[in-house]
C-alpha cells in the first residue's frame, strides 16, 4: 500500500529567521490591542513595528499591521495564536500570501542654517518629501516610503541637522483586486 | 418571568439560570453584595461558600471535569479576583470550561485606586480564554451568554466577567441566549474529510502504529470515548494516553499500555519511540510527554487531531494536521476505515510482531517496587486503594494534589471511564485536589470522591475542609504522608547532589486531630498491616474522612524520563540512577 504524501512540505531551512508583515482585522473594543501585544510579550515573539487604527466605524473594526520576525514554525504559531483571540476576525500573512505594498510615514525635524539648510531642502526635493512646517532655522518634512527608504532618508538628513524623527510604523495592503 | 426591567444582579442570575447553571462556588465581598442579595431572594441557584477564592475555582474545575458541565465561580473585586488567578491559569492550561464572575468597583471609580480595586481584566487577560468588563446593565445578559459560548465551545477554557457594582445595582433589560453569537469566533468542529481519509490510509499502512490520546477526548464528551474504544477495537492498535486523558480508553482494555511521558510506563514510552505512525488525538505534545524533542519518536509519521489550530506544529512538527473536534474526527475515521475495508487490508502480520515487541516491553514490569512488611510503600497503599474501590466500579471520582503521589495515582489507579479523574496537569497546582474533590462531590452526590493527596500539597488549601463539613460532603482525603515535598526531594536527590534544600517539613499538624477539629473523621495508618482496615473504614464512613497514611519517606517515583532525555532513555529504578547521571543540559530544564 502506498503511503500518501505529507500535507505540509516544510522548508528545509526552517531555522532561517524571516521578516513577516501580518494584517489583523479586529473588533474595535477596549483591550483588544493589549491582547495582541500581551500575546507577543507573553510568548516571547518579536514586534518590529505595529500600527493600529479604526478602519470601519459602522462595523467597529480596526486593522492592525504587525511586522514580526521568526522561523517558519514560529511565524505559523504567531498567526495561529492571533487567530485564537476571540475579537480577531482575520489574520493574513502578507509576506507569504500576497504581493503587497508597505509604506511608512515619517515627520522629520531639521535644525540648520546656511549651506546645510539648502542641502536639506534639496535632498527633500529629490526624495519627494514635503515641507509641512518651516521657520528661519528649521524645517519639518513629511516623508512617505518603505522602511528601507525611511532609513536611507534619515541617514542622509542626519549630517544636515536632523534633531527629531517620528515614524508611524508599517502599514501594508495587498496589490490587485483581492482584499483582506 | 416578564421582560420588565431588572437590576444587573437579577439579570445575571436569570442569565445563569437560562444557561442551566445549578451551582455557584463563591465568596462574598463589598463589590458583589448586590449579587449575593439577589441570590438570597431565589431558590434555584445553589451557592457553595468556599473558604478562599482559589478553592472556589478548583472546586468549579472539579465540578466541571466530573460532570461535563460548566463550573461557575463568584468572587469579589480586588483580592477576590487576584486569589482566583491561579485557578484560572490552571483551567486555561487544562482546558476546563469555567465562568468566573468578579466584582469590580463602581464604573466612576475605576482607575482611582479605589478600595479593593484591581485591574481584573488586565490581570486575567493572559490567564483566561477571554474576559469582559461589563459597562451597562443592558449588556449583562448578552455578555453572560457570549461567555458561555466561548468557555464551552472549541477548546474549552476559563472566561472572566468583571462586573462593576453600579452595573449590578442599576436596572436594565434582559436578553435571551437565542441568537447570541460572535462573528469573530467560529471554532472548527468538523475535520477536513480529505485529510481524515489520508490519515486513515496512513493508519492502515502502518506497521508499528500507536494511538496517543489526551484531554481533548474527555472534552469532546462521552461519545468521543466510545468512538475511541470502537476505533481501537477495529484497528487493534496499541493505545497510550496523557495524564489528562486517562479513562477515555479503559485501563482494563487489552490494548492499553498505560500513561506515557516523564513518569509513564516503559511500554508506552518505547512504543511511542519505536512507532512508525503516531495518531495524536486531543493531546498537545507537552514537554512532560515528549522528553527531548530532537529524540522524540524519530521514525514516526505523525497525525495530529486537535480543535485548537495553535496546538499544531507548536512543539513538534506533524505530517498530517487535522483541525476538528475529537468526536467528530473519530466518527469520520471509523466510517472511512469501515468503508475502505481496511480491517482486512491492513498489515496484520506487522501488527502482530509489533504487539510481540510491546509484550516484551510489558514484561519488564516497569511499575515494580520493593515491597516491605514494616513500612508502607506509597505504591502499595495505592494498590490497596485500587483493590477496595473496585467494587464501586465507575462510581468513583479521584482527584489529586501535585507531586509524587499524583504520578503514583496515575500509574496505579485504574480509570475505565472519562470524567472520573481530576488532576492539575498543565499548571501543576499544589492544593488543587481537595477543592476539586468537593466540586466533584457536589456534581455527583452519593458517589465516592477521593482526593489522593500529599501532606505538603493539601496544606495549601486545607481550609476547604470546612466547606466539605458545612455542605455535608463526604469526601475522602487519602494522604500519602512522607513528610517531604516528595517530587522536590526526588529531583534534589537525582539532580542536586542530595542537597535537600527546604524540602522537608519539620513541622506538620497532627492530621487526625486536625480532621476532628474540622468536624471530619481522622484515621491513621503507620504499618502495612493497618492499611486494609483504614481504607475499609474510610470508604464505609458516611462523613468526610482524612486518612493519614504514613509512607516510606525515601521512595522515588519511577519509571522516569529525566529532563533533557528521550523516551528510550528512561530510568527504571534506583539501580539506573548511578549508571545514567543526568547531564548539565537536563539540569536547566524544569
Amino acid at each position: 500500500m502506498i503511503q500518501p504524501p505529507s500535507v505540509y512540505e516544510f522548508q528545509h531551512n526552517e531555522e532561517r529567521i524571516n521578516r513577516h508583515t501580518i494584517s489583523v482585522l479586529v473588533d474595535n473594543e477596549p483591550g483588544v490591542l493589549a491582547r495582541v501585544i500581551g500575546l507577543f510579550s507573553g510568548r516571547g515573539y518579536n514586534i518590529e513595528s505595529l500600527t493600529v487604527s479604526e478602519v470601519d466605524h459602522a462595523e467597529h473594526l480596526s486593522r492592525i499591521t504587525i511586522v514580526t520576525s521568526g522561523t517558519a514554525m514560529i511565524v505559523e504559531q504567531i498567526k495561529a495564536q492571533l487567530d485564537r483571540l476571540v475579537p480577531v476576525h482575520k489574520v493574513r500573512d502578507l509576506t507569504l500570501e500576497a504581493v503587497h505594498i508597505e509604506r511608512e510615514l515619517a515627520l522629520i525635524k531639521i535644525v540648520s542654517t546656511g549651506e546645510r539648510r539648502v542641502e536639506a531642502l534639496r535632498m527633500a526635493d529629490i526624495f519627494k518629501a514635503r515641507v509641512v512646517d518651516a521657520t528661519l532655522e528649521s524645517f519639518v518634512f513629511e516623508f512617505t516610503g518603505t522602511s528601507a527608504e525611511q532609513d536611507d532618508f534619515a541617514s542622509l538628513m542626519r549630517p544636515l541637522g536632523l534633531v527629531e524623527i517620528v515614524r508611524t510604523g508599517v502599514v501594508a495592503i495587498g496589490r490587485g483586486t483581492a482584499t483582506l | 418571568m416578564t421582560d420588565s426591567r431588572q437590576t444587573g444582579a437579577e439579570i445575571l442570575i436569570r442569565a445563569l439560570r437560562e444557561q442551566g447553571v445549578e451551582v455557584v462556588f463563591g465568596y462574598p465581598g463589598g463589590a458583589v453584595l448586590p449579587i449575593y442579595d439577589a441570590l438570597y431572594k431565589q431558590n434555584e441557584l445553589r451557592h457553595v461558600l468556599v473558604r478562599q477564592e482559589g478553592g472556589a475555582v478548583h472546586s468549579a474545575e472539579g465540578y466541571a471535569r466530573s460532570s461535563g458541565k460548566v463550573g461557575v465561580v463568584l468572587v469579589t473585586s480586588g483580592p477576590g479576583a487576584t486569589n482566583a488567578v491561579t485557578g484560572l491559569t490552571d483551567a486555561l492550561l487544562d482546558s476546563i470550561p469555567i465562568i468566573c464572575l468578579t466584582g469590580q468597583v463602581p464604573t466612576h471609580l475605576i482607575g482611582n485606586d479605589a478600595f479593593q480595586e484591581a485591574d481584573t481584566t488586565g490581570i486575567t487577560r493572559p490567564c483566561t480564554k477571554h474576559n469582559y468588563l461589563v459597562k451597562s446593565p443592558d449588556d449583562v445578559a448578552r455578555v453572560v451568554h457570549e461567555a458561555f459560548l466561548v468557555a464551552t465551545t472549541g477548546r474549552p477554557g476559563p472566561v472572566v466577567i468583571d462586573l462593576p457594582k453600579d452595573v449590578l445595582q442599576l436596572e436594565g433589560t434582559y436578553t435571551s441566549k437565542e441568537g447570541v453569537q460572535l462573528k469573530s469566533y467560529r471554532p472548527q468542529v468538523q475535520g477536513d474529510r480529505e485529510r481524515i481519509r489520508q490519515a486513515v490510509a496512513m493508519m492502515a499502512a502502518a506497521k508499528k502504529p500507536i494511538l496517543y490520546t489526551g484531554g481533548g477526548v474527555v472534552n469532546a464528551g462521552p461519545r468521543a470515548s466510545e468512538l475511541l474504544r470502537e476505533l481501537v477495537a477495529e484497528t487493534g492498535f496499541p493505545i497510550t494516553s496523557t495524564l489528562m486523558g486517562l479513562g477515555c480508553y479503559p485501563a482494563s482494555g487489552k490494548n492499553w499500555l498505560g500513561m506515557l511521558g516523564m513518569h509513564g510506563t516503559y511500554e508506552a514510552n518505547l512504543a511511542m519511540h519505536g512507532s512508525d505512525v503516531m495518531i495524536n488525538i486531543g493531546a498537545r505534545f507537552d514537554d512532560r510527554v515528549t522528553g527531548r524533542i530532537s529524540g522524540f519518536a524519530p521514525g514516526a509519521r505523525k497525525i495530529h487531531v486537535d480543535i485548537d489550530p495553535s496546538s499544531i506544529n507548536k512543539n513538534v512538527r506533524v505530517d498530517l494536521p487535522i483541525v476538528g473536534d475529537a468526536a467528530s474526527v473519530l466518527e469520520d475515521m471509523l466510517t472511512i476505515w469501515r468503508e475502505e475495508g481496511y480491517g482486512k487490508k491492513a498489515d496484520r502480520e506487522a501488527l502482530a510482531s509489533w504487539w510481540k515487541q510491546i509484550d516484551e516491553w510489558r514484561g519488564v514490569n516497569c511499575l515494580r517496587y520493593r515491597k516491605s512488611d514494616t513500612i508502607i510503600k506509597p505504591q502499595y497503599a495505592l494498590e490497596r486503594l485500587a483493590h477496595h474501590i473496585k467494587p464501586y466500579g465507575d462510581d468513583v471520582y479521584i482527584s489529586t494534589e501535585v507531586g509524587q503521589h499524583q504520578m503514583w495515582a496515575a500509574q496505579f489507579l485504574p480509570f475505565n471511564q472519562p470524567n472520573r479523574w481530576m488532576t492539575s496537569g498543565g499548571l501543576g497546582t499544589m492544593g488543587y485536589g481537595l477543592p476539586a474533590a468537593i466540586g466533584a462531590q457536589m456534581a455527583n452526590p452519593g458517589k465516592l470522591c477521593i482526593d489522593v493527596a500529599g501532606e505538603a500539597s493539601i496544606l495549601m488549601n486545607i481550609q476547604e475542609m470546612t466547606t466539605a463539613t458545612q455542605y455535608r460532603l463526604p469526601v475522602k482525603v487519602f494522604c500519602l504522608n512522607n513528610q517531604w515535598m516528595g517530587m522536590v526531594r526526588q529531583w534534589q536527590e537525582l539532580l542536586h547532589g542530595e542537597r535537600y534544600s527546604e524540602s522537608y517539613s519539620e513541622a506538620l499538624p497532627d492530621f487526625v486531630k486536625l480532621a476532628e477539629a474540622y468536624g471530619w473523621v481522622g484515621l491513621r495508618a503507620d504499618s502495612p498491616s493497618d492499611l486494609d482496615g483504614l481504607i475499609e473504614e474510610m470508604i464505609k464512613t458516611d462523613r468526610p474522612v482524612f486518612a493519614d497514611v504514613r509512607v516510606d519517606q525515601k521512595e522515588n517515583c519511577f519509571p522516569m524520563i529525566p529532563s533533557g532525555r528521550a523516551h528510550n532513555e528512561m530510568l527504571l529504578g534506583p539501580e539506573d540512577q548511578v549508571e545514567n547521571p543526568i547531564t548539565e543540559e537536563g539540569m536547566v530544564l524544569v
